[in-house]
């Protein structure tokens, strides 16, 4: 469907949201590329460059009660879900402001109260999580969604597939999506997967699929809202392949050498933000003035973010000794 | 081991377990159930009879064959506010599960703060001819695993009054049931609602010679042994554990402190099993106060065979301690 036509089924100001967070989220991940090269970040950095269009564009069509279980290149979705670029900061930066305390770092945050699942490396791990979440809101009779995905990679594991089974049998109101971003670290589609598409994995549960251009934050938003909408019916789950492409390595410290350049040129020009801006242009919605003084903006967040984070305390050593028991379960 | 005749008024160790579940259920609306084949079917062991017409299909949930996947479910619908209760149909069954208990379940809490209510039942050991993958006891895999407690009850009273504790802790929390107790273990129990709380081990019997430090089913094992030697004039006094995690430490060196002497007694096999670090742990902490070497009984290194007489000679027997026992007395 053309971009423009799908666009018109979305409200201005939720459009222009995005496009906000589309900003935030490249100008938050430059900022932390930036502090990794200077030495300021130990671990891992990864980043959604060119895949922004994803979590911003699914976050934004759930609801505040919704439940989602971000994919590891999901910044956007923590950006909507409330987590503020200081403590997104705080969080690579070790900090003891950061959504772990320091006990964990980079990507791998979560919080309840915000209704995001702590992302957990052993990929596709937290999609029987998420169909649990779902199980609860049946259970009880809720009209809440829970959100999940994982990548290429994480569709060949067996917690995929046994998520994705265990939904279609019970009707959970539960969307799994895939971000493919054509590499799973070093490894190509076509070693994963001998498949074609990754959407064809749905058809083996009697599930509904759907593939998405991942780089379009309209498209993304549109599929994701008709998938939570049958969800919320109690029709059951939606499988949604994002297609797109990794523009960095699999973390900063990999430059990715094994994917072809003239690939990532073709991609740079499919770039998100460069779509969103065309996008808001062609709907009289937004221009170039509009659109720096967004990126003014976002950069005086990020800016004080990182000013948050360098000034917040480490943790002290024996603090790792807290928290692997809970005292209560009350606030559940 | 011995059987006992049931008495009237007396529940097995299997009633135990469905008397607690059944009351927990009555008792909180989050708490549900799932696993394979425990609704229609009533589950492999039968702890769940009746549950399906009693309580309903969400509350009693029949999984497709899929641990890994329901285990998951349960920390989501835990982290969602329920007290979900899974069934491993055999303990064995567990390591396909291994990666949501460890990597998810066991250090949400740590790493982000969000606490896992649920409770896993897996019935476990041997002594049943289940051969190498339904006899097992995979306590070890996860005794080493921070983020997880680890209870195995070895009477009546205990089972029941566990799985209850275990229901309302706000951990995850990996529930033992030993399979050859199930229907030969019977006892009375208190008409009402008690439970056993979690890292407080039990003195089963008191003694003043030899601490058999043990859990599960070898307690019954013990004080097989306790009774022979008692005639012998060595008395031994029986340590059940109850919760593995948290290990009840201080139980541990009281009686040791009294003895000066003990044996750990497991049936998960003897390397790097639970006993290891019960014996450390009295090596670090009690050395001064030991007057014998610390004595391991434990099954090989070995998967736990299937034909009887190499299922019996991989078993612990009492005659094992019996030995241990006189041997240590001599010391």
């Amino acid at each position: 469907m053309d971009c423009a036509v799908i666009a018109k089924e979305i409200k201005r100001d939720d459009l222009l949201q995005m496009y906000y967070y589309l900003r935030l989220t490249r100008a938050l991940e430059d900022r932390i590329t930036a502090l990794y090269r200077q030495g300021r970040i130990v671990g891992g950095v990864y980043t959604s460059h060119g895949m922004e269009a994803i979590a911003v564009g699914y976050a934004s069509a759930l609801e505040r009660d919704d439940i989602i279980a971000p994919f590891h290149r999901d910044m956007g979705a923590f950006l909507i879900r409330g987590f503020t670029p200081g403590e997104v900061l705080a969080q690579y930066l070790g900090k003891r402001t950061g959504p772990t305390k320091g006990k964990d770092g980079n990507v791998h945050m979560g919080d309840l109260k915000r209704g995001v699942f702590g992302f957990v490396s052993h990929l596709a791990d937290n999609l029987p999580v998420a169909a649990g979440a779902a199980l609860a809101f049946k259970i009880r009779g809720e009209s809440r969604v829970a959100f999940a995905g994982t990548g290429d990679g994480g569709s060949s594991r067996g917690d995929f597939h046994e998520a994705m089974n265990f939904a279609a049998v019970r009707k959970l109101p539960v969307v799994f999506f895939c971000n493919n971003n054509q590499y799973a670290y070093s490894t190509p589609l076509r070693l994963q997967m001998a498949v074609a598409d990754v959407v064809d994995r749905a058809k083996a549960y009697g599930m509904p699929g759907e593939i998405v251009d991942g780089n379009d934050v309209a498209a993304v938003y549109v599929a994701a809202k008709q998938a939570i909408a049958r969800a919320r019916a109690g029709e059951g789950p939606t499988f949604l392949e994002f297609k797109t492409m990794r523009m960095h390595g699999h973390s900063e410290h990999d430059p990715a050498k094994y994917v072809p350049r003239e690939l990532l040129e073709e991609w740079k020009m499919k770039d998100p933000i460069l779509k969103a801006e065309q996008l808001l242009q062609s709907l009289g919605y937004g221009e170039e003035r509009y659109f720096q003084e967004v990126v003014d903006r976002v950069k005086r967040e990020v800016e004080a973010g990182v000013e948050f984070a360098q000034q917040s305390p480490l943790p002290e050593g024996p603090e790792v000794l807290i928290g692997v028991f809970a005292d209560s379960a009350d606030s559940h | 081991m011995t059987t006992t005749t049931q008495a009237a008024g007396e529940v097995s160790y299997l009633e135990a377990i469905s008397q607690a579940l059944d009351e927990e259920m009555a008792r909180d609306e989050r708490v549900f159930l799932m696993g394979e084949d425990i609704g229609a079917y009533g589950g492999a062991f039968k702890i769940t009879e009746g549950f399906l017409e009693k309580y309903g299909e969400w509350r009693v949930l029949d999984t497709p064959l899929c641990e890994s996947g329901f285990v998951g479910a349960a920390i989501g619908a835990a982290m969602m506010g329920l007290r979900p209760v899974v069934e491993m149909q055999f303990a064995d069954f567990i390591s396909c599960a291994f990666d949501q208990i460890t990597e998810v379940a066991a250090k949400n809490h740590y790493r982000w703060g969000a606490a896992v209510p649920m409770v896993i039942r897996a019935p476990f050991g041997g002594g049943v001819h289940g051969g190498p993958f339904h006899s097992e006891c995979p306590e070890g895999w996860f005794f080493h695993s921070p983020g997880l407690k680890l209870v195995a009850p070895s009477t009546p009273y205990d089972a029941k009054g566990l799985l209850k504790a275990a229901i309302r802790d706000p951990n995850p929390v990996i529930y033992f049931e030993h399979k050859f107790l199930y229907r030969r273990i019977k006892s009375s129990l208190p008409e009402e609602d008690y439970i056993v709380p979690l890292g407080k081990a039990d003195i089963k019997r008191t003694g003043n010679d030899i601490s058999v430090i043990t859990y599960g089913a070898m307690v019954h094992l013990a004080l097989e042994a306790a009774q022979t030697l008692a005639h012998e004039g060595i008395d031994l006094e029986v340590v059940d554990l109850r919760t593995l995690i948290p290990l009840d430490k201080e139980a541990i060196y009281s009686s040791v402190s009294k003895t000066s002497k003990a044996i750990v007694l497991h049936e998960d096999n003897k390397t790097g099993g639970v006993g290891a670090e019960i014996a450390a742990l009295l090596a670090e902490d009690c050395f001064d106060c030991l007057d014998g070497p610390i004595v391991r009984i434990a099954p090989p290194d070995t998967p736990v065979p299937f034909s009887t007489p190499l299922e019996e000679f991989f078993l612990p027997k009492a005659s094992d301690v019996v030995a241990a026992a006189r041997r240590l007395a001599a010391y």
